[in-house]
This record gives C-alpha cells, sequence and structure tokens, in this order.
C-alpha cells in the first residue's frame, strides 16, 4: 500500500471518529443533561424545539422530542457577541479556551472504538493510533488541559476567575496522582498497556468488573473473582478521580457559582465561552471511554456473544464486526455519561478542603494500598504459604497504620449549632 | 520517523527553547518552555521510545511546569518584565553555546556519513523471554515492558534507593511546611 493511501486511511479515521463521532456527543451530552436533570428535578425540560413545520404552511410543527435544541443552542452561541473586555491580557485570553479543547480531543485517537472492520479484505482497525502506551499518552495529554484553564483564569485579569484557575491547578493535579496510581492493579492485571489488546483480554475472558465466561485453564474463574476485590477499589477511585478531573459535579470548585460568579471562563463569551464548555463535556466523553475501557470490556459485548456470533469457524472476525461492536460501544458510553449526569444532579458539591483531604489522604493512600494488594493477589499462586500469612499480615498492618493516621490527621472541627448558635 | 515531522518537532523545540530565554514576560516564557518539551517529546516518539517521550510530556509538561506558572502567576510581573538584561551573563551564555558548537562540528566532522540499519527485533527476540519476546516477533518494540523488565530485575537496588530518596524528600517538605504553620 503507497503512503497516500495510508494517509487518506488515517485522516478517514481522524475525522470520521473525532468529528463525527466524539464531537457530536457534546451536544447530545448537553440535550441528555437537561432532559435528564429536568426528570429528576420533575420538569419538562426542553422538549419543544423541532423541525418548524409550521413555518411552511403544515398545520403542527415536528418537536422530535426537544432533540434539536442542542443545534439551537450552537447557533446562538455564534451569534453573540464575542465580546473582549478591555483589561485582558490579549494573547494568553484567545489562547486558553483552544488549549481547553484540544488536548481532550487528542486523546481519542487511543481509544479503540471496535474490532477491526474489514473493507476490501483488508482488516482495519477502529482506532487512530494504537499506541502500545495507551492509558499514559490519555493522563499525558490530558494533564495539558489544566495550562487552558490556569491561562483562562489569569489572562482575564480579574479576581473571580484568577481564584477559580488556581483552584482548579490545585485539583487537577492532586487528582492526577490517585487516578495514574489506581490503573496499576489493572496494568498488573493485563500485563499491557495497549487499550485495544486490554479490550480484546476482556471480550475473550471476561469483563474487569463482570468476569463470568470465558474461563480457561490459565484465567481460572476463582483468581478472576479474587481479583474483583482490587479492581472495585481501583474503579471507585478511578471514577472519582475522573469526576474531579473533567470539573463536574461534585468537585467543580473552579466553577463554583455561589462564590465564584462562573469561576475561570466568567469574563468570556460566545464562542470562546462554547469552547470551555465544550472542553468540558468532551473531557466527560473520553473519561467515560477510559472508565467503559478498562473497567467494563470496552467494545466487547460480553457473556460469550462476541465469540458465537461474530467470529468465524477460523476464529476470525467476521467483516460487519466492526460496526456491531462500536454500536456496543456507544451504547455503554452514553450509559456511563447518563450515570455522570445522574451524579452531578444528586450529589451537593464539596467544600474545598474537602475536596484536597479526598484526594490527597483518603485516595493517594488507599490507592497505594490498592497496588500492594493487587501485587499480592497475583503472586499469592506462586508463594508458599509462609509468605502468604506474611503478606497477610503486612498489608494488615500498613492499611491499618494508614487508617490510624487518617484518623488522628482528621482535624477536630466544632459542633454545628446552625446559624442562631454562631452569634 | 518521517523527515517533515523531524523538522517540525525540532523547529518547535528550539523556537520553543530561544523564547525562554528571550520573552520578557516569564508567563510567555514559561509556556515557551512546555511547547519546547512538547517538541522535545515529539522527537523521543518519533525515535520509538514512547515511553521517555510521554514521560517527559507527562512529568515535565504536565506537572512540574504546572506549578512553575502557578508560582510566576502569583508573582507581581510588571518589575520582572522591566527587568533589563545584564552583558555578564549574556556573554557567558553565548561563549558556552559557542564552545558547545564547535565541539559538534568537530565530532561529526570524525563521525563518517553512514546511515544506521533499522534494528531486527524478530532476531532481537532470541535473547528474550515471554511477553517480550512475543512482542518482539509482532516486530513490535516493547519499550515500556523492555523499562521495567530492566528496573525491576538488574537495577532493582538502584530503584529501591531513589525511592527512599524520594520517601526522604516527601517526609522533609511535610515536617518543613507543618513547622512553619506551628
Amino acid at each position: 500500500m503507497d503512503l497516500l493511501t495510508d494517509l487518506a486511511i488515517i485522516l478517514a479515521k481522524v475525522i470520521g471518529l473525532t468529528f463525527m463521532v466524539v464531537l457530536p456527543l457534546v451536544p447530545i451530552c448537553v440535550y441528555f443533561e437537561r432532559r435528564f436533570s429536568a426528570i429528576i428535578q420533575d420538569r419538562v425540560g426542553p422538549n419543544r424545539v423541532g423541525i418548524p413545520l409550521t413555518l411552511f404552511g403544515a398545520k403542527k410543527d415536528f418537536h422530535l422530542f426537544g432533540l434539536v435544541q442542542p443545534m439551537a443552542d450552537g447557533l446562538k452561541l455564534f451569534l453573540k457577541e464575542d465580546f473582549t473586555p478591555s483589561y485582558v491580557r490579549k494573547s494568553f485570553y484567545w489562547l486558553a479556551p483552544a488549549l481547553t479543547v484540544i488536548p481532550s480531543l487528542v486523546t481519542v485517537c487511543v481509544v479503540p472504538f471496535g474490532s477491526p472492520i474489514t473493507i476490501g479484505g483488508e482488516a482495519h482497525k477502529l482506532v487512530i493510533a494504537d499506541l502500545d502506551v495507551g492509558p499514559l499518552f490519555v493522563f499525558a495529554v490530558s494533564s495539558l488541559t489544566v495550562y487552558g484553564i490556569t491561562l483562562a483564569g489569569w489572562s482575564s485579569n480579574s479576581k473571580y476567575p484568577f481564584v477559580g484557575g488556581v483552584r482548579s491547578t490545585a485539583q487537577m493535579i492532586s487528582y492526577e496522582i490517585a487516578l495514574g496510581l489506581s490503573i496499576i492493579p489493572l496494568l498488573l492485571y493485563y500485563g499491557d498497556l495497549n487499550l485495544s489488546s486490554i479490550v480484546e483480554h476482556q471480550a475473550a475472558h471476561g469483563w474487569l468488573l463482570l468476569p463470568f465466561w470465558g474461563h480457561t485453564a490459565d484465567y481460572p474463574l476463582a483468581e478472576k473473582l479474587i481479583f474483583l476485590v482490587p479492581a472495585v477499589i481501583a474503579f471507585i477511585i478511578f471514577t472519582t478521580s475522573i469526576f474531579a478531573e473533567t470539573n463536574r459535579m461534585p468537585f467543580d470548585l473552579p466553577e463554583c457559582e455561589t462564590e465564584l460568579v462562573g469561576g475561570y471562563h466568567t469574563e468570556y463569551s460566545s464562542m470562546k465561552f462554547a469552547m470551555f464548555f465544550m472542553g468540558e463535556y468532551a473531557a466527560m466523553v473520553i473519561g467515560s471511554a477510559l472508565i467503559v475501557t478498562l473497567f467494563l470490556g470496552g467494545w466487547s459485548m460480553g457473556f460469550g456473544l462476541d465469540q458465537a456470533l461474530l467470529k468465524d469457524d477460523a476464529g476470525n472476525w467476521v467483516w460487519f464486526s466492526g460496526l456491531v461492536h462500536m454500536g456496543v460501544f456507544m451504547t455503554k458510553l452514553v450509559a456511563f455519561i447518563l450515570f455522570f449526569i445522574l451524579v452531578r444532579w444528586t450529589v451537593p458539591r464539596f467544600r474545598y478542603d474537602q475536596l484536597m483531604r479526598l484526594g490527597w489522604v483518603v485516595f493517594f493512600e488507599a490507592a497505594l494500598i490498592n497496588v500492594f494488594l493487587a501485587a499480592f493477589v497475583i503472586a499469592a499462586p506462586q508463594l508458599g504459604w509462609l509468605s502468604t500469612i506474611a503478606g497477610l499480615v503486612l498489608l494488615a498492618v500498613v492499611t491499618g497504620a494508614l487508617v490510624w493516621v487518617l484518623k488522628t490527621s482528621d482535624p477536630k472541627s466544632p459542633p454545628n449549632r446552625g446559624l442562631l448558635g454562631q452569634n | 520517523m518521517p523527515l517533515p515531522l523531524f523538522w517540525f518537532f525540532a523547529i518547535l523545540m528550539l523556537v520553543g527553547g530561544l523564547a525562554v530565554i528571550s520573552l520578557r514576560n516569564p508567563v510567555a516564557a514559561a509556556l515557551s518552555m512546555v511547547a519546547s518539551f512538547v517538541g522535545l517529546a515529539g522527537l523521543f516518539i518519533g525515535l520509538n521510545a514512547y515511553l521517555v517521550g510521554i514521560i517527559q510530556i507527562l512529568v515535565y509538561a504536565g506537572a512540574i511546569m504546572v506549578l512553575f506558572l502557578f508560582i510566576i502567576m502569583l508573582l507581581d510581573l510588571k518589575t520582572e518584565e522591566k527587568r533589563a538584561p545584564k552583558v555578564v551573563p549574556v556573554v557567558g551564555g553565548l561563549g558556552i553555546v559557542l564552545a558547545f558548537t564547535i565541539q559538534l562540528i568537530g565530532v561529526l566532522g570524525k563521525t563518517p556519513p553512514k546511515e544506521s540499519e533499522p534494528l531486527d527485533l524478530v532476531a532481537a527476540a532470541t535473547h528474550q523471554t515471554g511477553g517480550i519476546q512475543e512482542t518482539l516477533k509482532d516486530d513490535r518494540l516493547p519499550d515500556v515492558n523492555l523499562v521495567g523488565d530492566l528496573m525491576f530485575t538488574e537495577y532493582n537496588l538502584p530503584l529501591q534507593i531513589v525511592g527512599v530518596l524520594l520517601l526522604v524528600a516527601t517526609v522533609g517538605v511535610v515536617v518543613l511546611s507543618k513547622r512553619q504553620t506551628a
């Protein structure tokens, strides 16, 4: 195959997966967010904007459940006045929104959307760049989003945005540590950093959090069930850290309205504001994609269905399996995004010191112990019974010591006597 | 690595590096340094050293420079921008650059212009075992696994010592910061 065809395939993948799958998910997420929050709060939500057939003389509009609402929102943001306050630092003020969106969209390139799709006898992987350092790449690139938010806060040259930017920097650095440490047990288990092979492993031997099929001599059921303990701990830490990394409720302190007006994007309007919005939602989509890929089997249908339905007799994927798997992946992705939205509208916002404490004192330590636990669980069959018991005792002692440190370091706050008691 | 990409990342790195020392605004200088790090990471990835490239972004661009920026933003930038460059450090810096360039020209002049052969990964697989061997047989370079394998077998003791060193530094920071608040 010559260079030109290669380039064409890469371009098709980039445009198809980034700009036609992930980017449209952003307005759809906004629509879901508004409708779902409306259901939670017993409201109706945006249900009217559809195809305005009455304009063309029909009797009734076709309202389409309000699905055209995101388009109307986007049009509104485009047509609004793009106002730049006179006191901002111009070049950084313009750079900041771009620096929030671009890293989020770049991370799309390592997410596997489906099994290889066969076109004209040639198998194409449904992933833009099949890197051998997938999760590390996502962490590295998404750690650059913090520049956008910090610069937005600083270049606005105004106090509330600045506090928002500083908060966000501190928060993102703190939770990156927990994020990175929490997936080490998974990497120990898979023995691979390539997201495609991680998903293929899960398709064959059961999802990490649901390992009830595909037992072989190398991967017996008992081992997988025992590994569920560190896996669930890792899942909780990872998911919560993703919430903090994407600045979503209950960790949206950088843009906390009651304290900071709008946070780092207070001075932004029109499409520049929309870029921050897009960055946040794109980060949410990528975060969900990563959780689904690492813990919930990625594109695999599970329950042994992949092997039974989509493989031919020779054990290769049939030509349309990529499309089916992409559908499965998108379903899981949307389900997880709905979970994100559900959490946002049910859990109240943390206080800033609680947030920092959770990140540094609870999650950091829990993730470290979890690494030890996972390594122990994996190594236990090779160890003798003496080493096993010694390891267990050591684990218990370390955990106990950390819990004790946690208890003693807890700042004693005076009992809350309400508003009257404080006067 | 295709040649255009090499030039792109190399120029990004060099322009970033020049901007770090020539821009008067400290925030702009810090951001140029980030650009330089990204260019360097691109070069590393072009050399198949994925892990080094990613760590370059993850540690330097994503964590250390964020802290730098954090501190710079809390300073009064007006006084920094007005500060005039002194002659002696500039001359000294240029002297070092000149010496380095002369040395580089000397070394390159003595190196015969020979293109190195690409690494034969399939042949290298015979020296390895386990998962690393399988990846090498697929004609892919498992650089993360190779680094990990070396670090935890041959260089295990130095790794442990570095770990203890970092722990000591962390404990020291905690002790110092606690003493100041009390």
